[in-house]
């Protein structure tokens, strides 16, 4: 259906070259309070259980709650592709445009140019115009509420952290995971292997595998397939969704999963464009405004645990408790944050060192 | 040693995939065609044997669905390169591509759908000695039919007729059809093996090695797998090596990783390709040799002489 759209996507921008701007012009204009379309763009597929997949459960939420049209595009890549497929989308009559991968950062700016009258929301990014807003969510606030639990779980007192690639968004992830196990058990270490993949079913489950045999009984991941929890379910130990609830493929195994919701957000903007309140804006919201929550746990995770769980995300969405505030230190001595500091969230936007207890960092 | 016997388990699901297709494509390329499609021939077996399981329940059914799942994909591959006389090269890409496609088509209502895994199979006795029983003895049918694949493609080339002509009409159709072989048909039979062995690596994946269907979820395999065949010099013991070699040092850097050696990841994640090119190149070094086991007449459209 969406390579339909797209032909005729691509068609109505030719006939739109041909017959003139200027009728195009006014008819995006006139329809600013009405939105007809909103498109989205997906750099994986809607099925990786992962990523995209959240972001596509919002656009169907969005589809349903407000009833507008949308449309999207799956598989894009990050690069000149991504801008041949903006702008297919902006010609075509989407009144905005979320574009939900980091590299669409200037695709997305350089289409915005060129297509004043649309609207574009990057996730992720931080380059905005007038018509470009940005968003992103706190993933570290329910990392720390999933350090919290593996803490309170883990027998051996290690837990295992399935990474991605070092960038700032994943070492954030594994620091604030791994400050909290270590406020719940200050001899707790998160022992991280790399999988250089965001996505690689295979090699997530021999790095599961890895560490399962190394003695560890708590696993989490940044990393999008669920054959880690998988893993876990099958030799007995303990695990965390990612992304989306994965309680499917790891009944008991699955304590509880950070889910990425972004419907919330997607309904927010579309109806602030419908009623002409639509400014451009940076956000960065986290368990407080619903942009990240909490899966409900697991039937291995017991009541004083939930408890416990309970009160940090509670204490963290109201701000009573922040998952960086000291004192800890980096492990290797460079940084050290003291007691009453908490890290800005300029230094959380680009972290590159690692908490104490965190081993394999680098 | 407690991590040992699992470690080497888990070198054997990941070498398995890897091992499969890489054979099957060794088949296709000694008679003389290169299908780059393997990817998207994984894809399809992996998702048909996925959905086979998941409608009746039948791990035999899955195996078989995949299996029948790369060779339908490599049907369309065959009639177009060896009927319409297609480029080789260009027609592999498409299948590569058109596979992710159609896979992820086929496979929207099966996302988020759990499976077990296909069952052990324990060799009654055999599975007690301590060590090796674990280790070689108490996997799914699927390790037992690769090893049993590796052996039958070797004998197959090397000691059987039917492998003599076939490796003829790759060295050179224009001879092999002077005598009367029919090469088209032999490459056709050639290609539909190596899609059959691409469909099983895809249901080993989707059924065994991470039981679930995801989009895309061979991850570059079918690329590695051709790349062991040309680095294996077409010879299936080499690929066998090549395999182990490379998911045995994938699992060892994640293995390093975790005990904390000081080693850039992204260093420790070259390894695997590092260290099965030099091991490769160093067993084949001699120039003469690739030339022998080389297929001639690989890529190369037939024009039958009339």
């Amino acid at each position: 259906m969406k390579h339909q759209n797209l032909f005729r996507a691509a068609a109505q921008a030719a006939v739109g070259a041909v017959v003139g701007l200027s009728l195009g012009l006014t008819a995006i204009s006139a329809s600013a309070a009405e939105v007809d379309n909103v498109g989205f763009v997906y750099v994986g597929p809607v099925g990786d259980h992962g990523w995209t997949y959240a972001h596509d459960v919002a656009r169907k939420k969005l589809e349903r709650e407000l009833g507008v049209k949308t449309t999207y595009v799956e598989n894009v890549p990050e690069g000149a592709d991504a801008e041949r497929v903006i702008r297919q989308l902006a010609a075509s009559g989407s009144d905005i445009i979320f574009t939900t991968s980091f590299g669409y950062m200037d695709p997305t700016l350089k289409i915005a140019k060129q297509f004043p009258d649309v609207r574009f929301e990057h996730a992720t990014g931080y380059k905005r115009a007038y018509n470009v807003s940005t968003y992103s969510a706190r993933f570290y606030e329910g990392r720390a509420v999933l350090g919290t639990i593996a803490g309170m779980m883990s027998k051996s007192g290690k837990a295992g952290y399935i990474a991605s690639f070092p960038i700032p968004e994943v070492v954030r992830g594994i620091n604030a995971f791994t400050l909290a196990m270590r406020k719940v058990n200050p001899n707790a270490e998160v022992r991280v292997i790399w999988v250089n993949s965001w996505f690689d079913p295979g090699k997530e489950g021999d790095a599961a595998k890895a560490l399962i045999d190394q003695g560890i009984d708590v696993i989490t991941q940044h990393t999008d397939s669920p054959a880690p929890l998988q893993v876990a379910q099958e030799r007995g130990v303990y695990a965390f969704g990612q992304a989306s609830d994965m309680r499917t493929f790891a009944p008991d195994a699955q304590l509880t999963a950070v889910v990425n919701n972004w419907g919330d957000y997607y309904v927010e903007r579309v109806k602030a464009l419908q009623n002409d309140s639509w400014r451009s804006q940076d956000t960065w919201d986290g368990i407080g405004p619903g942009m990240v929550r909490i899966a409900p746990y697991g039937d291995a995770v017991p009541a004083k645990v939930r408890a416990v769980a309970d009160v940090i995300a509670q204490n963290i969405a109201n701000g009573a408790v922040h998952p960086f505030a000291g004192p800890f230190k980096s492990g290797d001595g460079k940084h050290s944050v003291k007691r009453g500091e908490v890290l800005d969230d300029e230094t959380l936007l680009g972290m590159n060192w690692y908490v104490e207890g965190v081993q394999g960092g680098q | 040693m407690e991590i040992l016997i699992p470690a080497i388990l888990t070198v054997i699901t990941a070498a398995t995939p890897l091992l499969y297709a890489a054979l099957g494509e060794l088949v296709a390329e000694k008679s003389g065609v290169l299908n780059l499609g393997v990817e998207g021939m994984i894809l399809l077996g992996a998702v048909c044997g996925f959905a086979a399981v998941y409608l009746t329940g039948s791990a035999a059914a899955g195996i078989f669905a995949g299996l029948a799942g790369g060779m339908a994909l490599s049907v369309v591959f065959g009639v177009l390169v060896l009927g319409f006389q297609a480029s080789q090269v260009a027609t592999g890409l498409a299948l590569t591509i058109f596979g992710i496609g159609l896979s992820a088509l086929l496979g929207q209502e099966l996302v988020g759908v759990a499976y077990q895994g296909l069952p052990k199979i324990s060799l009654p006795l055999l599975s007690k000695i301590p060590a090796l029983g674990p280790l070689l003895f108490r996997h799914d049918f699927l390790v037992y039919g690769s090893f049993a694949m590796a052996f039958a493609v070797y004998w197959f080339l090397a000691r059987s007729r039917a492998g003599l002509v076939l490796r003829a009409v790759g060295d050179s159709h224009d001879a092999a059809h002077a005598m009367g072989y029919p090469v088209v048909r032999i490459r056709f039979a050639a290609v539909l093996f190596g899609g059959g062995m691409a469909g099983l690596a895809g249901a080993y994946l989707s059924l065994a090695y991470s039981p679930l269907w995801i989009e895309n979820m061979s991850a570059g395999r079918g690329w590695i797998a051709l790349a062991l065949v040309v680095f294996a010099t077409w010879r299936p013991w080499r690929v066998f090596i090549g395999a182990y070699l490379f998911g045995g040092i994938t699992i060892l850097q994640l293995h390093a990783q975790v005990l904390g050696v000081g080693v850039p990841a992204q260093v420790m994640s070259m390894l695997p390709y590092l260290a099965t090119i030099a091991v490769l190149v160093l067993i084949s070094r001699d120039r003469n040799k690739i030339k022998l086991n080389a297929p001639a007449c690989i890529g190369k459209p037939f024009h039958p002489a009339a």
